[in-house]
C-alpha cells in the first residue's frame, strides 16, 4: 500500500491523536471486517488485463448490435463522422469553459455558435451555454420562475405527460424552497379528456406550468390555448421539447412560451448509457437577468475586431451569491459543441430531412404495427412525431424479452411509471430504422400474438 | 465625494431624506463608486407593499458585482423610480436626485434617528478606507 507518510509522521500523528498505533484508529470497526484478508487473483500484465476486459464487454449487447424502438428521451440517430473528429481535437476537448475565458476565443465562439442555432431552432430570444440535460434544464425553468416571481407565487404545475425523469428532477431541485408546491401529478391530463382539469389548476399563485412537446407519449398538443390562459393569470410557460422535432413543427417560441428547454442529446450526441447529455435553456429576452448559467456575447475588442466575451455575469452564484437564480454556471461545454456541429453539418434542409425521415418512418410504423390482431394505438386520433402508444396483447417485458432474441429493442414500458397504461409501450423510430426493419420487427411481433 | 448634510446614512450605504412623514431612499456617491458602472436595477417591493428596516428594496448590478440595497426604515411604499429600469446609469451620474429609487410613508421618522448623519458617515466611510 502507498502512503505518503513516513514512519516518523505516522508516530508524530498518533502522539497528537493519544493512540497508540494506526489499528486502534480502527477499533470501532468490527473485528470481522478489519484488515479483510482480499483474495485477489495472480497480478496480471496490462496486456493480460486487456484480454480479460474485451472478453467481459463482449457479454455486453448495444444498440449497435440491436435494431432498437426504444426512446422515451433519448434517441439514437446517426451521426456524422465530422462530430467525433472535431470534438476531439486537443483544442476543444475539455468538458469546460475555461477559467480564463477570454483568452479562448474558440471556445467561446463554438458557445456562441451553439446559443445562435438554439435561438434559430427554438424561435426564442436568448440560449445559455447549456446545462446538464433535459432534466436539470427544465429544474432550472423552475428555478427561474420561482426568481422572477420572487417567491411570491407558490405553484410549478407540471403536466403528467412531461418525462417521469424530468417530473422528479423538478421536485428534487424544488424541495428547499420555501412553500413551494409541485403540482400535477395527481391530474391525468394524458388522457386528453382530463386537460381542462389540469388547464383549471392555472391560477394567479401559479408561477410556471410545464408541458412537453411533443410529450412524452410522443404526441404533438397545440398549448395555443394554455400558453393563452398561463398569460391571462400571469404565469409563465416553459416547453420541454425534442429539438429533432423542431425541424418540422411551430417552434415553442411561436407558442408565446416563456421558456423552452429541452434534452440536445440526439443532436449527434451518442446515447452511452444515459450521459454525459446536453441541456438546452432559451428564454424571451426579459428573463435575460434571471437565467442561470453561462452566456456568450459577442463584441469588439480594443482594435474593433470581433471577439467574444463571457456576458451579464453578475447574474452568476460567483458574483451574486445567494441571490443568484441557481447556483449552476458551470455548462455542458463539449456536448454543447457536438451539437453545433452536427447541425452545422447536416445544415437547414439536412435537419430537416432527418426531422421528417423520423415522422414519416414512425407513421408507417404505427400503422403496421396496429393492424396487427391485438394490437392498437393508445390515441388513435392524436398526432405524433416519432413515438407513439401501442396498446399490447401482453405485458410489455413478455414482449420485449421475445423481441430480444430476435435482436430487437422493443419499446418502453410505460407500466413503469404509469400503473394505468399497464400493457402499453411506447415505440419511437429514427431514421436508423430503415422500411425492412419495421417489417421485420412487425412480423415479430405477430410471432408474439400467434405463440 | 457627496455627502449631502441633510440626508441620515445607513451602514450598509442607503441615503434616506425625511420630509414630515415620508421618506425619499437611494444609495449614496460613497456606494456607487464601489460597485462601479451600475448596469441593472432590480427593485424588489412594489407600491403599496409594507416594509420593515433591513428587508430588501433592490438589487444593483455593475459591471463587478451584485449588491443588495436594503431599506434604512420601516414604511409603505408610495413612490418606485421606473427610470431606473431603462436608465441604471443614473445612480452613478447622480445618485441623490436623479437616482432615488422608492419613497415611502414612515411607520415611525423617528426610526432614522439610529442611522448616521453627514458626519459620522464620511468619517466612517475614511475608516473603511483605512
Amino acid at each position: 500500500m502507498f502512503t505518503p507518510h513516513t514512519p516518523q509522521e505516522i508516530e508524530e500523528m498518533l502522539k497528537v491523536i493519544g493512540v497508540d498505533s494506526v489499528e486502534d484508529l480502527f477499533a470501532k470497526v468490527p473485528e470481522k471486517y478489519r484488515f479483510p484478508d482480499l483474495d485477489l487473483p495472480e497480478a496480471m500484465t496490462e496486456m493480460e488485463i486487456a484480454q480479460e476486459l474485451n472478453e467481459i464487454s463482449s457479454a455486453n449487447a448495444t444498440t449497435d448490435d440491436f435494431i432498437s424502438f426504444l426512446g422515451a428521451g433519448a434517441y439514437r440517430h446517426y451521426i456524422p463522422a465530422a462530430v467525433d473528429m472535431i470534438l476531439r481535437r486537443g483544442e476543444f476537448y475539455t468538458a469546460y469553459t475555461p477559467y480564463q475565458p477570454e483568452v479562448s476565443q474558440g471556445t467561446l465562439q463554438a458557445i456562441f455558435e451553439f446559443q445562435s442555432l438554439m435561438t434559430e431552432l427554438t424561435g426564442m430570444d436568448v440560449s445559455n451555454a447549456s446545462h446538464y440535460d433535459g432534466a436539470t434544464a427544465a429544474a432550472e425553468a423552475a428555478n427561474l420562475a420561482y426568481h422572477f416571481f420572487r417567491g411570491k407565487r407558490k405553484k410549478i404545475l407540471v403536466s403528467r405527460s412531461v418525462n417521469p425523469q424530468y417530473r422528479e428532477t423538478i421536485r428534487t431541485y424544488m424541495q428547499g424552497l420555501e412553500n413551494v408546491k409541485v403540482l400535477g401529478d395527481d391530474i391525468n391530463d394524458e388522457k386528453l379528456s382530463e386537460l381542462e382539469a389540469f388547464l383549471a389548476q392555472i391560477d394567479n399563485d401559479t408561477a410556471l406550468v410545464v408541458v412537453q412537446y411533443p410529450d412524452f407519449f410522443g404526441r404533438i398538443i397545440d398549448y395555443t390555448k394554455l400558453v393563452e390562459i398561463a398569460h391571462t393569470q400571469g404565469a409563465l410557460v416553459a416547453f420541454a421539447f425534442n429539438p429533432t422535432a423542431l425541424g418540422i413543427l411551430k417552434p415553442p417560441g411561436e407558442f408565446d412560451a416563456d421558456i423552452a428547454v429541452g434534452d440536445g442529446q440526439p443532436l449527434g450526441i451518442p446515447l452511452s448509457f444515459g450521459g454525459p447529455y446536453l441541456g438546452i435553456f432559451t428564454i424571451k429576452d426579459k428573463f435575460v437577468r434571471k437565467l442561470a448559467g453561462r452566456l456568450v456575447g459577442e463584441t469588439v475588442d480594443t482594435e474593433g475586431k470581433r471577439a467574444y466575451v463571457l456576458t451579464l455575469t453578475a447574474r452568476e452564484q460567483h458574483i451574486r451569491r445567494e441571490k443568484s437564480t441557481s447556483n449552476i454556471c458551470t455548462n455542458q461545454g463539449l456536448m454543447a459543441l457536438a451539437a453545433t456541429v452536427y447541425l452545422s453539418v447536416l445544415g437547414k434542409n439536412g435537419f430537416k430531412q432527418v426531422s421528417n425521415l423520423c415522422y414519416q418512418k414512425a407513421h408507417y410504423a404505427a400503422e403496421q404495427i396496429s393492424a396487427l390482431e391485438g394490437f392498437e394505438l393508445a390515441f388513435p386520433d392524436q398526432a405524433f412525431f416519432h413515438e407513439f402508444v401501442i396498446k399490447t396483447p401482453q405485458p410489455v417485458n413478455e414482449i420485449n424479452l421475445h423481441l430480444q432474441d430476435h435482436w430487437f429493442l422493443g419499446g418502453y414500458d410505460l407500466a413503469h411509471d404509469y400503473p394505468e397504461l399497464e400493457n402499453h409501450m411506447l415505440i419511437a423510430v429514427t431514421e436508423m430504422i430503415s422500411k425492412q426493419d419495421i417489417d421485420d420487427f412487425v412480423a415479430v411481433l405477430a410471432e408474439v400474438t400467434n405463440d | 465625494m457627496k455627502t449631502p448634510k441633510e440626508l441620515r446614512y445607513a451602514k450598509t450605504d442607503e441615503w434616506i431624506k425625511v420630509e414630515g412623514d415620508e421618506g425619499t431612499i437611494g444609495i449614496s456617491d460613497y456606494a456607487q463608486d464601489q460597485l462601479s458602472d451600475v448596469v441593472y436595477v432590480e427593485l424588489m417591493v412594489e407600491e403599496g407593499d409594507s416594509v420593515s428596516k433591513g428587508d430588501t428594496l433592490a438589487t444593483v448590478e455593475s459591471v463587478k458585482a451584485a449588491a443588495d440595497v436594503n431599506f434604512p426604515a420601516s414604511g409603505t411604499i408610495i413612490a418606485i423610480n421606473e427610470d431606473l429600469a431603462d436608465a441604471p446609469e443614473i445612480l452613478n451620474s447622480d445618485p441623490y436626485e436623479a437616482g432615488w429609487m422608492v419613497k415611502i410613508k414612515l411607520d415611525d421618522p423617528s426610526e432614522v434617528d439610529d442611522l448616521f448623519d453627514a458626519d459620522a458617515y464620511e468619517a466612517y466611510n475614511q475608516e473603511r478606507e483605512g
